[in-house]
Order: structure tokens, then sequence, then C-alpha cells
């Protein structure tokens, strides 16, 4: 086997979980704390995207489309949950689906309108473009940048639940939503912040795909379901399980559209093997989902406290 | 997710009278009435010379139809399904495989589609159904994604390029190729069923449901096994809505992997509760005004998802019994 | 004779917390046999293994002989069982009619027909109306919406699908909590015709009806049985009164 290529497809799978964890993340902790089913969370991934193109093709900084697209995900955050979203924390999980489903195809039109159907493409500082050496390897540079922004915004967020004050208070309000009200934490606060931080995570990961794969129309609503086949398999609430089991499905995905079709090609013709390789790679996916929910119902790393 | 409504302590000891309920009269009134539109809609069509409409309505009636299913397990069952369009899809590539290999024979394409829905509804319903909510809901995707995939990657039948189906669907002398007689064979399927779905709702097997989708606990205290009532829901279901596969790939002559997407599962849901969950005629009136607004606001502009997505929001918000909910005061049963 | 129900050293562990230790019981047929105990005593996590909606984690729980440890709550309910429920478990957005039909047709067997329709069955209204009779709820209560009953309507109805049917063994989880005294009377007075007829376990806090009602007692500590015996023999139990009597007084 190619070492290089290995080496390559191995980051690739971990950029890919990675950026997965940022979007299960948020969608994870909307969904333990609110019980809030929430299909509109790529739309967040993909206003992040679009924002950070713009501003980076008007500018030619991507860093500055970076930083001027966060707070500005974050805002679109907080009106969302304000106008729309925290009507429906009490609703039922059918209100919800509708409803962020009805957000989902506002959105991806709004975007239409705004910016054109044809989708916009990313430039790259020239210090990110190139390749990294590593121990007689080559790397592209953006894809460890990718890597390890993601892994600093990960950490990040697990230190301020686990160790800050208001972590404590999300983590309260997690577990047991009148009791933190009994302790006077304002949880119709800590929601509004929950959902505008979990937005902004997923803005962060549309902003760092951006450069790969351009911003598009949509680009949120294939991975938006796989953020959510992260989550049930980590367990819902659950930040480190939302990690391990997003990092799994970025190298299942990634490593099986690599390798399978040549796997196949051993017994299939190779047309065959080629288009049916990436299928069967998302098809485990979803297969590996199916086997955790029959033998651990709850997920794999279910939070301590239910 | 439940919702804990506080008892009502007040001292209501007096006996009220049993309240009527003109909410079910009023749905199958409109039922009627929408089928007996739909049976005279062509020839009106086509005195006015708007044919074109009268396609639009066909395949609101087979969406309708699988609608009708849908509404089996959401409405009276309580369990939301994001997968369900697999079985439009099923349906389908049972008459395009079949077509493929140069069997044309009706029944032998009908009984393709429904044997692999039954089947496959039975199969997954029997995993599917051991989770509840969120895990149902996302179980129902997963098996759905699978056979998405599976047929994506199967090159041999179109893969994502879909399957064109050059021969239509024959019973003997009758052909669904035939716009009209595909028309009436559909009109009447889902005439059968809507009538279907109002005495399911009525029966013994419809009040397990529906008691077992307010409260689990109190079906198996009594002795009842809801599992099984509900897999012989679902495994109903899922066949119904196979055969609106089979009729849709006669109308279209063409099948796809999109059609089993999770948008086009999430449109189900979408006409379901448009039209009033499990109420008789809020699935196709349901189906019409998806159909109509897509097509209405579709030729106003390239925009109209946007429409479509606030109406949507806004029905969620307002009006949470549907269209026919509109109808009554109350919700129907 | 075989006993209604017989219990064999059960045992329920939640992690750490022992909420049922070695309990042991035998109902001969027709007893109305009370189990009391403080608060967190684990009587309704007693019950709930009774019932199958619990699985102990160890012990045997007899029906007439027949070991069901194993079996789910539907199967037992075939067996005769029922229950009542500490927090009704009522259908809130099914009428009373279709509740207690619900019960019916689980008696009768009539589980699967999907054609019948259930609201212009003569036989099942008649007989919906009969088990409300029964407790002596007016048959005029049928077409109401079971939200919108009062707390005290909904024990009674919740004790008259209980009833349904005529179970061999049925257990009461705190039937009188919430009743006003009036309707708490009402309830002694049913639970009283059902003696020697039917096997009761009853849970229940008050303990004047459960003096005037039971044969024998069971009383429980945390998950511990510490003495059974007769009303007067339990009155008088030094460990109860320490453990347990003495609290309350």
């Amino acid at each position: 086997m190619d070492t290089v290529l290995f080496v390559n497809q191995l980051l690739n799978g971990i950029q890919l979980g990675l950026i997965l964890f940022l979007l299960a993340a948020g969608l994870s902790l909307v969904f333990g704390i609110m019980d809030f089913i929430n299909l509109a969370h790529g739309v967040f991934y993909m206003l992040g995207a679009y924002i950070c193109a713009t501003v980076a093709i008007a500018s030619g900084s991507f860093i500055l489309g970076f930083v001027v697209a966060l707070p500005a995900v974050l805002v679109l955050g907080l009106a969302t949950e304000w106008l729309i979203v925290r009507h429906f924390y009490k609703r039922d999980h059918l209100d919800q689906v509708l409803v962020t489903f009805g957000l989902v195809l506002c959105a991806d039109t709004a975007v239409k309108y705004l910016w054109g159907p044809q989708g916009l493409s990313v430039p790259l500082p020239a210090w990110l473009g190139g390749q990294v050496a590593l121990g007689g390897i080559t790397l592209p540079a953006y894809r460890l940048f990718i890597v390890a922004v993601a892994a600093v915004v990960a950490l990040a967020l697990w230190q301020v639940i686990a160790r800050t004050r208001v972590g404590m208070m999300v983590r309260a309000s997690a577990s047991n939503e009148e009791m933190a009200r009994a302790l006077g934490i304002e949880t119709r606060m800590i929601f509004a912040l929950v959902f505008a931080i979990g937005a902004v995570l997923a803005g962060i990961g549309g902003i760092m795909v951006a450069p790969i794969t351009g911003a598009s129309i949509g680009m949120g609503n294939q991975i938006v379901i796989l953020a959510l086949v992260v989550i049930i398999i980590g367990g819902i609430g659950s930040i480190f399980g939302a990690f391990v089991a997003a990092i799994g499905v970025g190298l299942i995905d990634t490593l099986g559209r690599a390798y399978l079709p040549s796997i196949l090609g051993a017994v299939f013709s190779p047309s065959v093997a080629s288009s049916a390789g990436p299928a069967l790679a998302s098809i485990l996916i979803y297969l590996t989902m199916t086997l955790v929910l029959v033998f651990r119902p709850s997920g794999l790393f279910p939070p301590a406290n239910r | 997710m439940t919702r804990s409504i506080p008892a009502e302590d007040g001292a209501k000891l007096t006996s009220a009278p049993a309240r009527p309920r003109p909410a079910t009269d009023c749905d199958l009134v409109a039922a009627f009435v929408i089928l007996a539109a739909l049976a005279v809609a062509p020839f009106a069509l086509a005195a006015i010379g708007h044919d074109f409409w009268t396609d639009v309505i066909l395949r609101a009636m087979i969406l309708g139809i699988a609608a009708v299913s849908l509404n089996f397990i959401i409405g009276l069952g309580g369990l939301v399904s994001l997968g369900h369009a697999v079985f439009l899809g099923i349906g389908g590539y049972s008459v395009g495989i079949l077509a493929d290999l140069g069997i044309d024979n009706g029944p032998a394409q009908l009984g393709a589609a429904l044997l692999f829905s039954a089947a496959f509804a039975w199969l997954t319903g029997m995993i599917a159904l051991r989770t509840r909510g969120v895990h149902f809901i996302m179980i129902t995707l997963a098996f759905a994604q699978m056979v998405y995939f599976t047929m994506m990657g199967l090159r041999q039948f179109g893969g994502d390029d879909g399957l064109t189906i050059n021969y239509s669907t024959t019973f003997g002398p009758l052909d669904l190729g035939d716009k009209d007689v595909l028309y009436y064979v559909v009109l009447a399927v889902l005439g059968a069923a809507m009538l279907g779905f109002a005495r399911v709702r009525r029966s013994d097997f419809g009040l397990l449901l529906k008691a077992a989708k307010g409260n689990e606990r109190r079906v198996s205290a009594v002795g009842f096994n809801a599992y099984r009532y509900r897999l012989a829901a679902y495994v109903a279901a899922g066949t119904l809505c196979g055969l609106a596969g089979f009729l849709d790939a006669n109308f279209t002559g063409f099948v796809t992997p999109s059609a089993m997407s999770w948008i086009s599962s999430g449109e189900l849901i979408f006409i379901v509760i448009v039209g009033g969950i499990a109420s008789v005629s809020g699935p196709i009136a349901g189906a019409l005004v998806f159909l109509l607004i897509e097509e209405w606001m579709g030729g106003l502009t390239v925009y109209w998802h946007f429409w479509f997505g606030l109406f949507l929001i806004a029905i969620i918000l307002f009006a949470r019994n549907g269209l026919v909910g509109l109808l009554n005061q109350r919700r129907p049963r | 004779m075989t006993p209604a129900l017989q219990v064999n050293r059960l045992n329920k562990y939640f992690g750490g917390l022992h909420a049922t230790r070695d309990v042991s019981m035998t109902l001969p047929r027709g007893e109305l046999h009370a189990v009391i105990g403080p608060n967190g005593a684990g009587k309704t996590t007693l019950i709930s293994q009774l019932f199958g909606e619990l699985r102990p984690s160890s012990g045997q729980v007899l029906i007439e002989g027949r070991d069901v440890t194993h079996r789910p709550t539907h199967e037992r309910a075939g067996l005769g069982m029922a229950r009542s429920f500490q927090i009704t478990t009522l259908v809130r957005d099914l009428t009373v009619a279709e509740n207690v039909i619900l019960a019916l047709l689980a008696r009768q067997g009539h589980a699967g027909r999907f054609w019948r329709r259930v609201d212009r069955n003569a036989g099942l209204q008649a007989d919906a109306a009969g088990a409300l009779a029964r407790i002596g709820m007016p048959a005029t209560q049928l077409g109401r919406r079971v939200s919108d009953l009062s707390h005290g309507e909904q024990r009674m109805l919740e004790l008259a699908i209980a009833m349904v049917g005529d179970p061999t063994l049925i257990l009461l989880d705190e039937p009188m909590a919430g009743l006003g005294s009036e309707e708490s009377r009402a309830m002694t007075r049913f639970l009283a015709q059902l003696k020697g007829k039917t096997t009761v376990l009853l849970v229940e806090h008050d303990m004047e009806a459960v003096f005037e009602l039971a044969d024998r007692l069971t009383v429980l500590v945390r998950g511990e049985v510490v003495a059974v015996g007769t009303p007067a023999q339990i009155r008088d139990d030094e460990r109860v009164r320490d453990a347990y009597l003495g609290e309350d007084a």
C-alpha cells in the first residue's frame, strides 16, 4: 500500500471528522439541553462559508473573512433562536423537524437570491496553499491548518464546559432544567447562548471547508444528517461521544471512498467498483448507527447524568 | 418527548354531557367532496383547455396515497418516520428493474412492488420499532439512506442518473401507460386507501394504535403487546407506499434514487401535517396544496421555495392541526 | 392450595442502591394484602417488578404457581393480573369509553380487528357502561375526554379499568392518593366488597383505610420486609413502631 497516499487519506479522514465534530457538538448540546432536533443546523455551516467567501473575495484576505464571519453567524444564530426556535423547545419532535425543514428551505433560497445559484470559491493565502513536509511525507498545509484549528476549538469547548462557571450552568440546565431554574440560572439565556454557540461552531466548520469545496447552496443539508448520525452514535448530549463518533465516521467515510473501489475492483468490474465503493462507504456509516442503536440505544458514550 | 400537563384538580365532579364530535364528520365530508372533484377534474380541465393541470393533480394523488400510508404510522401510531419515501423508491425500482429485464407483466411488477415493500417494512420495522422518539426518526432515516446509497451505487440500474422505464405496466388490455387509465386507477387506489384509513381509525386496531401513542404503559398494562400492532401498521403503511411508488413509476416513466432522499421523506411528513394529522382528507388536501403551491409559485418566481418554507413555518406555528383542523374546532381523531 | 401470588427472595439493584432486599411474600387467593412502609421503602419498585415493568436482579415471581419472572407485562395481564398506577396512566387524548374499551378488548381477546368499528359496537359500549357502574361512575361520563376529568374521577376510572374482566390478582398503587375524604370513603367501600373474591395487593398511605381493609400486612423498610402479620399483630409490633409508625406519629 502506498504510505504517502494512506497518510494523506488518514489526514483527510481526520479533517472530515473534525469538521463533523464542529457541527455535531452544537447539535448535540442543543439536543441534549433543549431536547430540540435541529435539521437547520447545516444552515449556519453554509452561511459561515458564504460570508467568509464574500469578505475573502472582496478583501483578498481569507483570515479577514474568517474574523468577520464568526460574529455574523453568532448574530444570525441568536436571531433564529429568538424569532423561531425558542417557541419550539416544548413542542414535540415532529414540529421541530418540520419547522427546521422550513428554515432550511428559506435559508437555501435566500442564499440563492443573495449570492446566485453558482456558489463561490474561496482564495487561500499563499502560506496556507502550499505543502508541508513531515518526516518525508508531504501534506497539504491547509488540511493541517484545519486539523489544528478544529482541535483547538474542540479542546477549548471541552474546557469551557468542564471547567467554567458558564459550563457548569450549561451542564446543570442539561441535567435538570427545573433544578437549574431553582438555583437561579436563567435558562432562557443559557438556551439562547447554547444555540448561538452551536451556530458559531457550525459556522467555523463551513468557513474552514469553504476553500476546499467552495461555498454552495445546500452544502449543509447532507452534512447535517451525518452530524445527526454522529450524535446518535456518540450518545446525545455527550461532547466526548460526539468527538469519538465524528472522527470514526470521518475515517470510515474517507477511507471507504478511497479504498473500497480498489477492494471491490478485485471482484467486480472497475466501473461497478468505482460507483459502488463510495455508496458502500456511506452505507457502512448508517449500518454502524443502526448497530449502535440496536445494541446500545443511548449511544456509545451517553452522558453520565441521564 | 413527554409533556407533563398538570392534573386538573378542580371540583368538576358534576358529570358533563358526552361531547359530540362534529370533527370527523367535516373530515369525511371533505374527503368525499375532494374525491368527487378529482373524478370530474380531467373533464373540466380538458373543457377549459388546461390539460397540464391534470398531470399535476395525478401526481398529487400519487403523493396523496403515499401520505395516507404515512398517516397510519404518524397520525395513528405517533411514530415519526423520516425514511418513508424509501417505499416510493422500492415500488418504483420494482417496476423499473423488471422492465429493464424485459418483464412488463403487470401482476409480476405489482407483486414485486408490494412484496419487496412489505418485506423491507417488516425487516426494518422489527428493528426500528424497538426504538422511540428521535431514535426512531434517525433509524428510519438510516434504513432509507442505505437503500438510497445502494441505488446510487448500482450503475447497471442507472446509479445516480436514475432509470428510464421504456415499457409501461400492462394488465391484459389495461395499460397503465395510458394517462386516462392511470388517472382513474390512481383515483380508485386513493379512494380505497382513504376509506381504509377512515375505517381502521375507528376500529379495534386503530384504537390500540392511538392508545399506544398516548400511553404505551397503559396498553401493556391491560394486556396488549403494542409492538406487534405497530409492526402490523408499519408493514401495511410500507406496502401501501410501495404501491404509490409503483404508480409513480408508471406515471413518470422514470425512477431515481433522489425519490428516496430524506428531503422526499420530509416532504411527505409536510403533506401529512399541512393537510391535518390523523385525518382522512388531510393527506390528499396536503398533497394538492403542496403541488399547487409548487406549480403556481414556481411559475411566479424561481425563489418560491423561500415562501414555501415560510408557509410551512407559519402552519406549524399557527395552525397545528392543518387545513382540515381549520375546518373543525377540535382536532379530528 | 396454590397461592395467588408468591414472591421468592426478590432483589433489585439500581447501581449501588439496593431497592428491594430479599423480599418474599405469599398471598393466598382472596386475600387483601397491604404493603406499607415509609416513603422510599421501595413499594412502587416492588409492584413494578411484580407486574413485569421492572426486571428484578434476582428472585422469582409466581402467579398461581406459574413462574412469570421473565414474562413481559402484557402476558402477565393475560394471566389475570391487573394494576393501577400511582400516577394515572390513562390515555389522556382518548375518551373514557375508549380507555375502558381498550381494556375490554384485551380481556375478550378481540385484538386485531382492522375493520370492526369500535364506536358503533353496542355490545362494547354497554360493557363499558357496566364497568363504570361497578365503581359508581355514571354512564354519562363515557363520552368525556380523560384530560377533562378531575383527579378523583381519573383515579376511579383507573380502578374501573383495572377491574375490567375480573382479574384474579390486582395490584393497587396508592389508589387513594389525592382523593377527597368522600371519594376515599367510596374507594374504601369498593375495596371492602372485593375481599374474598379477588386477591388484592394494596400499597396505601392512608393508615385508617389500610388497617380497616387488610387481612394481612407486610411492612417494608428500605426495601426489606421487617414484619408480616394481621393488622392487630402489626399494630403491636415493636420493630414496626420503631422503624415506621413511630416516625409518622
